[in-house]
């Protein structure tokens, strides 16, 4: 019988430590498609910072580093100077991303750095135990926003696709979601444009991924699906911010 | 062998490009700066790279990365500098990436000042970062020094797999030396583990520091500690000069022990019979060779540019055979000759008179 659907060479076929209904399984699979369809595999290396996807070093059939927290974009950055015909990602969270390592990000983009991007949004601090994020929304009530999130005290989120849209060296930034089939399938194109733009060295690309964390959000997996629908969606919106991948270089 | 006059900042850069080092990443503070402006020169002329990072936590882990990916690479900085390189010090010793660290030190703490100082002693030999490991730490005292052992820093790097400190000082860096540069002819070690691609010849290398079951890191920190016994053994260096008869032994490291050796000169025209004992390497302590250097000795003086820091380990090494004592000046101030001279003279006036002896220790 012919197989129509099977694991993507790129995935490792190894248990993950992910949480029930957490959608890091999703985009692990999404960025495995995309390594099998552009054949870059071989020429793949992959970093991953401290925080939940930590250990997406035993997942990703590619060579992998395990970064400190908040500095894989300068990892990748050091990958890449040393070996430019190698294809360098990141796969980021939003505490590491946007609040230890926003300076390494901000100047990675400033850059152009020829790198791609993975950021999951997910708007909690997943790995020990959901805390307060840099892009935790007003209102949301994490481990250290008891109360919710009160702007007064705590500040605003941060909206990484329209900060790095401002910075000159910035390729391609897009804001996609895991939460349904057709934005699924956006967030593929998305993660395979993002590789593709550094395979024609357009430089600095970065996808954010809306994403669940139903274990400290404490909902089923279908209700954190529905709140990215109803409460990310409208405070993050979806959308292309920057691609400069059609103008002349 | 062609001599040139050069700094020893610039020299240590030069030597390192020589060395076979790819790619260096570094950010500016002074009094180490002009290592990143002979690079910035150089490295776009002779095939390597170099980038200015957006701070010294991002340069230290492009130089993670770019070990990762198997070339020989580099950082440099000044005390402030190395404390922040501090985090991703620790990650590199314990993912086993070979890379070489520059610390032209400066005066602490704090933003201290900029003027020469020893005061990361402590920091280079006992705790470059969280958790259990070592650098093997370089104290060159002279700019020839300074590039024999930046050669030999990329070498060592590689062959054992730890991150190598050169621990210079503004001194150092700052003056001009005929040196000149060894014919030696670099021979790039295959890596096998690095991150350069499988291509689907091999399975997926993976560079690590994360152990999450307790027994597996500690297996991962004792094959380390296995791999720094193997570097005690082969790696540590160390320079006497007029101990075997030596009453008084003198030691200090890098720039200290320059001043000191006039010190020493001194004391033996005065008929006081002094000598000096310098470890090349703090890390490896040369253990042994102190206490072969010592062998005759009264007394130990101990002299930095810090508030003592050396002199902890020479008192443990010793175990209180002899009597060990301090001297240094700090916060940038450079001990003269004649102030250690005036030491080793009221030692040697307490070892007649009786006052001091290691037998009644």
């Amino acid at each position: 019988m012919e197989a129509v659907f099977d694991r993507p060479h790129a995935l490792c076929d190894v248990p993950t430590h992910y949480c029930p209904g957490c959608t890091h399984g999703i985009i692990h699979r999404l960025i495995a498609e995309v390594l099998d369809e552009l054949d870059i595999e071989g020429d793949t290396v992959g970093v991953c910072p401290v925080g939940c996807s930590v250990m997406a070093y035993d997942y990703f059939g590619c060579d992998m580093i395990e970064a400190p927290h908040g500095r894989a974009p300068a990892v990748a950055t050091g990958v890449k100077r040393a070996s430019p015909d190698k294809v360098v990602f990141t796969y980021q969270g939003d505490g590491d991303l946007a609040a230890i390592g926003t300076c390494e990000t901000v100047h990675a983009a400033a850059r152009r750095e020829n790198i791609t991007v993975i950021f999951i949004n997910n708007t909690t601090y997943g790995m020990t135990g959901g805390q307060m994020a840099p892009t935790t929304i007003p209102g949301q009530i994490t481990q250290t926003s008891p109360y919710g999130r009160d702007t007064a005290m705590q500040g605003y989120p941060i909206k990484i696709c329209e900060m790095l849209a401002a910075v000159d060296g910035t390729a391609f930034v897009q804001r996609v979601s895991a939460d349904s089939v057709p934005h699924i399938l956006e967030a593929k194109k998305a993660i395979r444009k993002a590789f593709e733009n550094q395979l024609n060295g357009i430089g600095f690309s970065l996808v954010e991924v809306l994403s669940t964390c139903p274990t400290n959000w404490g909902m089923t997996p279908s209700a954190a699906m529905e709140r990215i629908r109803k409460e990310l969606i409208p405070y993050y919106p979806l959308g292309i911010y920057k691609d400069i991948s059609n103008q002349s270089k | 062998m062609e001599r040139l006059l050069m700094k020893g900042n610039e020299a240590l850069a030069e030597a390192a490009i020589r060395a076979g080092c790819k790619c260096f990443f570094g950010y500016p503070i002074t009094p180490q700066t002009e290592i990143s402006a002979y690079f910035a020169k150089n490295m776009p002329k002779r095939n390597g790279v170099f980038l200015q990072a957006e701070s010294e936590i991002a340069a230290v882990n492009m130089v993670l990365g770019a070990s990762a990916a198997g070339v020989r690479a580099m950082t440099s900085s000044s005390s402030p500098g190395i404390s922040l390189k501090s985090e991703g010090i620790s990650y590199l010793a314990a993912s086993d990436l070979p890379c070489v660290i520059v610390n032209v030190q400066r005066g602490g703490p704090g933003l201290g000042g900029i003027q020469p100082s020893q005061s990361d002693y402590f920091q280079a030999v006992k705790a470059a970062g969280h958790g259990d490991f070592h650098l093997i730490v370089y104290a060159p005292a002279s700019v020839q020094e300074t590039v024999d052992m930046t050669y030999l820093a990329f070498e060592n790097a590689d062959r054992y797999r730890m991150p190598v400190m050169i621990l210079s000082d503004g001194l150092l860096g700052q003056m001009m030396e005929p040196v000149s540069f060894p014919d030696t002819e670099i021979k790039l070690p295959e890596k096998e583990w690095a991150c350069t691609g499988h291509k689907h010849r091999r399975t997926h290398n993976i560079i690590n520091s994360l152990y999450l079951q307790p027994d597996m890191l500690e297996k991962s920190v004792n094959d380390r500690f296995m791999r720094y016994e193997r570097v005690k053994s082969e790696c540590t260096l160390s320079e006497e000069y007029l101990c075997s008869d030596a009453d008084i032994v003198v030691t200090a490291f890098g720039a200290s022990a320059r001043i000191a050796r006039s010190a020493v000169d001194s004391a033996r025209k005065k008929g006081i019979r002094a000598g000096l004992f310098r470890p090349k390497t703090l890390y490896p302590f040369p253990e042994t060779e102190l206490k072969a250097s010592c062998r005759n000795a009264s007394a130990v003086l101990c002299t930095e540019m810090n508030m003592g820091q050396m002199v902890y380990d020479i008192r443990l090494i010793l175990e209180n055979t002899l009597p060990v004592e301090f001297y240094g000046r700090t916060g940038g101030n450079i001990p003269s000759p004649e102030d250690i001279l005036t030491q080793i003279e009221k030692m040697n006036r307490r070892i007649k008179g009786g006052a001091l002896s290691g037998s009644s220790i």
